[in-house]
């Protein structure tokens, strides 16, 4: 199973972290809230970055299953 | 106390008294709480992490993370309609406030925000790039005079100061020649807080009374600026209001202003105190983003506020409606729960779950824009001078006083390379 990242869009408040850490994981729409690209799938050579993301976001708003 | 000190409390009436009893007595017009807020927090935090103060008519500090975020994310307990804390509480009821959407309460609150969200959300916010490293450039350019013949240079009045009024009024579509009076209307309505009320009211009557004759002129002249775009669009299928246009202009004018200014400052505050990471920044730029990130950490400017809603017990605190509460965003960011070395500023840190544009639906509208200035006021700055360090003592330094933290007079000398 590839890592899977998620955006829990009640939680995101916009603060940009992840987009501007994982921009090849996480794109944002025209509010400045993050949505994940494409399905979530995380490849294998950005497992670190997709991590990263998640420790940065002040508002626990994204998760990772593995 | 130093002159400068003094100077700097120029806006405290009569009946201003130093603190003696952070716990018990605070008051954060004080010129010392800025200037020693670090170690007042690390204290507060150790023996009462909610301190509380007569003054303001009753106002509570929350030191910890924990206690900073569950106010945050308690809309139903404490009310925004109120931000700024000052003698008398506004009338602006909930849940739109004087300045919204960031003196609003849900179920108002999104709604109003969503208006502003598109022109700051990232993409928008990143075409702004040339413009504002042209204006940082400019200031620099402005400031080899006095280099040249080695005199010190005002970081903070000269340069950070000069950086985010330039670009708010710009996006606003205000004259650039009222550069200085918007920097007369941030300074009433955030430092001048402990100004008597009538004389408060006098100074708040004149900044909304230049946005109504901004708003008049961009009736008659529209163009593609944010005041005209607050003027077209629409909230629950109408215009805004002219009280909602130009509350929203007040909040993007003044919380545009102090914070980033204030950011800006204290990051070359610490990179004047600190020639060691300066270097780093200089043999390394791809520190630049991590450095950002710990400077806003460690540095972060704003101290939001609240008023109680509802009478109710928050962790022992018996607080009462119309309290005011403090909500101090920098103190969260410094607890040593929830940041390893939390008092060490680690211009690498990778993992920073910071709050400096604060928690939960109130977040800064205008972080992205924030951040982009910081940045690029840093990378112009180390880029001109690699080597600078501060031009005199800390007594020297003026912080500034009331929620926003930042240094206002920062006396640099720019060193040979």
């Amino acid at each position: 199973m590839p890592m899977r990242i998620h955006v829990d869009a009640e939680k995101c408040q916009g603060h940009n972290r992840c987009y501007a850490l994982a921009p090849e994981l996480f794109d944002v729409d025209d509010y400045g809230n993050a949505v994940v690209i494409g399905d979530g799938s995380v490849p294998a050579e950005l497992e670190d970055r997709a991590r990263l993301a998640l420790a940065n976001c002040p508002e626990f708003a994204i998760t990772i299953s593995e | 106390m130093s002159t400068t000190e003094t100077s700097s409390s120029e806006s405290a009436n009569d009946d201003f008294t130093p603190v003696t009893d952070w716990a018990t007595d605070f008051d954060h017009a004080d010129p010392q709480y800025n200037r020693n807020a670090h170690e007042i927090w690390a204290e507060l935090r150790g023996t009462c992490p909610v301190a509380h103060s007569d003054r303001y008519g009753g106002t509570w500090l929350p030191t910890t993370h924990e206690y900073v975020r569950e106010i945050a994310y308690d809309t139903e307990n404490f009310t925004s309609r109120a931000v700024i804390v000052e003698k008398m509480v506004p009338p602006d009821p909930a849940p739109i406030g004087g300045a919204p959407p960031i003196t609003s309460d849900p179920p108002f609150h999104i709604e109003a925000r969503k208006l502003l969200l598109p022109p700051f959300a990232p993409k928008k916010i990143e075409l702004w790039e040339p413009e504002v490293r042209t204006l940082c450039r400019g200031l620099l350019d402005s400031m080899m005079a006095d280099v040249a013949a080695g005199k010190t240079i005002d970081a903070a009045a000269d340069y950070a100061k000069r950086i985010p009024v330039n670009v708010i009024s710009r996006m606003l579509g205000f004259p650039m020649s009222d550069e200085d009076l918007f920097l007369e209307f941030v300074h009433d309505v955030l430092e001048g807080i402990d100004d008597a009320p009538e004389v408060r009211f006098v100074k708040i009557e004149r900044l909304i009374q230049y946005i109504i004759a901004q708003i008049e002129d961009h009736v008659e002249n529209p163009r593609d600026d944010l005041t005209s775009y607050l003027m077209g669009v629409e909230l629950f299928g109408e215009k805004l209001s002219v009280e909602h246009v130009g509350g929203s202009i007040i909040l993007l004018l003044i919380a545009g202003i102090d914070t980033t200014w204030s950011a800006i400052g204290s990051s070359l505050w610490h990179l004047a105190n600190n020639p060691d990471d300066l270097a780093r920044l200089i043999a390394d730029p791809s520190l630049i983003p991590t450095a950002v990130e710990e400077f806003l950490r460690v540095y972060a400017p704003v101290t939001m506020a609240r008023l109680v809603a509802k009478d109710h017990d928050f962790h022992g605190c018996p607080m009462k409606v119309d309290d005011w509460v403090l909500l101090p965003f920098p103190a969260a960011n410094l607890d040593p729960e929830v940041f390893p070395d939390a008092d060490k500023v680690l211009i690498d840190r990778a993992e920073n779950r910071h709050s400096a544009f604060g928690l939960g639906i109130h977040r800064c509208l205008g972080s992205n824009l924030a951040r982009l200035e910081l940045t690029i006021a840093i990378e112009e700055f180390i880029d001109r001078f690699p080597s600078f360090t501060l031009g005199g003592t800390e007594d020297d330094v003026v912080w500034s006083v009331g929620q926003i933290r930042g240094p206002r007079e920062l006396p640099v000398q720019v060193l040979a390379k």
